[in-house]
């Protein structure tokens, strides 16, 4: 079993909280998603037993949502929006300073699994850009200065 | 003008029910459970004139008006809390700073429409405004303003959160339902509307956040007050997002139909670096661009359909002369590509085509005739699709093809482009 006990117990009360099981499956996810910060086949599967619905409806649902990945990524998931508005205020140049701070790509995680980096849409913040989420938290308009603060400290939580 | 809204959006701790308390909150809910009957509230909502300000601008109160007379299925409603059209940033604020007015809202509406258990639906990133509500559920549940009998009035209702999972097309009302469900979010045919069979085919009404938010200012004031306001068809306010090239980009609660010169040039205190003006978006990345000389038009939802465009959800994306529409335009059909839900042949294979096109006429690879080829994919996009999505990808396109053609046919026939999108960043 992946899943720790107290996720566990919460997706149980998920069960029967709905008119259909199947209506579990979002807060499902995000439990799952809260606590692996991914969703894997594994994890999926497990929920699924639980919250007392089938597999591939679990997985199917799980596959169309963005917001969760499919796959182990680092420990603070950048997620710059490239959109338009944000883009009209130099997301696009955010992008290449933070792909050359951390020495990875856009879709890439760094080798020691602390940072990943990806580009994303609209995440309604457009009249702080340019922007990016990290995990849950907004980080709102960004200047080089704030971006190596940031940076900085994530990396001296690590001890690196 | 007095703000309806934002009134006490800067006020510390608003977002804690004591100081909402303080300034006046929670005094609409009992005034609406003892002296109106739900249908009496309708009425009102009706007579306000209030209209949807999630991007449709239909009537909230004929929209509940459509609800099954003495239905013995169970009613819901759903708080439309996805906001994901680029260029939108209100309803965040809303709920990140005043959620309980929100939650007021919500509770006044629900009882309206005989509804016991109402839905609200975050998008997936707003892990802090849910946060928040969550707490404010529980504040007001405290209160005796959610739950069995509230306020002895014999009316119940359970209040429920919802995240997404970062998919646009959940703002879309029948994708919604379908994720709530657990599904993936691909939309319905419509009819039937939600409100003949909605969430779990029961009858049901979604409402933006910003719509809710109004309802409680509506039963204090009264309805003449609120239609006062604004234009005669465009009533209350309006909070217009700005963003783009502008000095004060940021939310604006203005009265329906201000001046969109006088939003970007005196509330937003003009355009950066004092460039000229090239174009902006008035509504939301679907809504069609306008030029420069434009944009002398009242933001209300006439004003700018008589213009050929659309009030939308009030994104208001400005851009100077240095912009380089081509590239402006591919960054948001990338976005419509990402995130069509694929029912539909003609916007699953339309965005990706026009995609496609647009890439290479960024890189320099385009062909004269892709111009034509673009604008006759559009146009065979919108109007053919089950929810607005494929109208919301076109629109754009035609637009700007036929408002910027020269930068488009330039670019096509190896000119250099007009501009860029790639902006300095401090």
């Amino acid at each position: 079993m992946l899943i720790s006990e107290e996720t566990r117990k919460k997706l149980a009360e998920l069960k029967d909280k709905y008119p259909t099981r199947q209506a579990s499956i979002m807060p499902a996810l995000h439990l799952v998603f809260d606590e692996f910060g991914y969703l894997g086949v594994e994890q999926l599967d497990e929920a699924a037993d639980i919250i007392g619905v089938s597999r591939l409806d679990m997985n199917e649902t799980a596959s169309f949502y963005t917001l969760f990945p499919k796959q182990k990524v680092g420990k603070y998931l950048i997620q710059v929006c490239t959109n338009l508005s944000c883009a009209l205020m130099g997301a696009d140049n955010l992008v290449e300073y933070l792909e050359e701070k951390l020495g990875i790509k856009l879709g890439e995680t760094t080798p020691d699994g602390i940072f990943t980096l990806w580009n994303v849409e609209c995440l309604g913040s457009c009249g702080t850009a340019p922007m990016m989420q990290v995990n849950d938290e907004y980080y709102e308009d960004l200047t080089r200065e704030k971006v190596d603060e940031l940076i900085e400290n994530w990396r001296k939580g690590e001890g690196s | 003008m007095e703000k309806i809204l934002f009134k006490h959006i800067d006020t510390p701790d608003q977002n804690k029910i004591e100081t909402y308390m303080a300034n006046g909150g929670y005094t609409a809910l009992p005034k609406a459970l003892k002296e109106y009957k739900p249908e009496e509230l309708v009425e009102m909502v009706k007579k306000s004139g209030l209209r949807g300000r999630g991007g449709a601008g239909f009537p909230a109160g004929v929209k509940w008006s459509f609800l099954p007379k003495g239905t013995d299925r169970p009613v819901y409603l759903i708080v439309n809390a996805d906001e994901s059209e680029p260029g939108t940033f209100k309803d965040r604020q809303l709920l990140e700073y005043d959620p309980h007015q929100t939650l007021e809202g919500t509770i006044i509406s629900a009882y309206a429409i005989n509804c016991h258990d109402a839905f609200i639906y975050f998008r997936g990133e707003f892990a802090y405004a849910a946060k928040v509500m969550e707490r404010c559920i529980e504040e007001a549940t405290e209160k005796g303003f959610i739950g069995k009998n509230i306020l002895d009035s014999g009316y119940d209702l359970n209040v429920h959160i919802f995240r997404g999972g970062g998919a646009y097309i959940c703002g879309e009302e029948t994708s919604l339902m379908e994720s709530i469900e657990g599904w993936r979010a691909l939309s319905r045919q419509k009819p039937p509307f939600p409100a003949g069979e909605g969430l779990w085919r029961c009858p049901t009404i979604i409402n933006n956040v910003e719509t809710l938010s109004n309802v409680p200012h509506i039963v204090n004031k009264g309805a003449e007050w609120f239609a006062s306001i604004g234009t005669e068809k465009s009533t209350g306010t309006k909070i217009y997002c700005l963003s783009g090239h502008v000095n004060r980009p940021g939310n604006y609660e203005l009265e329906m139909g201000v001046n969109l010169k006088e939003l970007i040039y005196e509330y937003g205190g003009g355009i950066l670096d004092d460039r000229p003006l090239k174009a902006v978006i008035p509504g939301g990345s679907s809504t069609p661009v306008l030029k420069a000389d434009e944009i002398d038009v009242k933001m209300d939802f006439e004003s700018l359909a008589a213009k050929g465009t659309m009030l939308g959800s009030a994104g208001v994306i400005v851009m100077h002369d240095g912009t380089c529409m081509v590239s402006a335009l591919h960054r948001l059909i990338h976005f419509y590509e990402h995130e069509s839900c694929g029912k539909c042949t003609p916007c699953r294979e339309g965005t990706n085509w026009m995609q496609k096109i647009l890439t290479r006429m960024i890189r320099g690879e385009g062909k004269p005739e892709d111009v034509d080829l673009l604008f006759d994919i559009a146009s065979n996009v919108i109007g053919n699709t089950v929810c607005p999505l494929g109208d919301a990808a076109a629109m754009p396109v035609m637009s700007f093809v036929e408002k910027f053609r020269d930068e488009f046919d330039n670019i096509c026939n190896g000119g250099k482009p007009k501009g860029t999108l790639k902006f300095p960043f401090k």
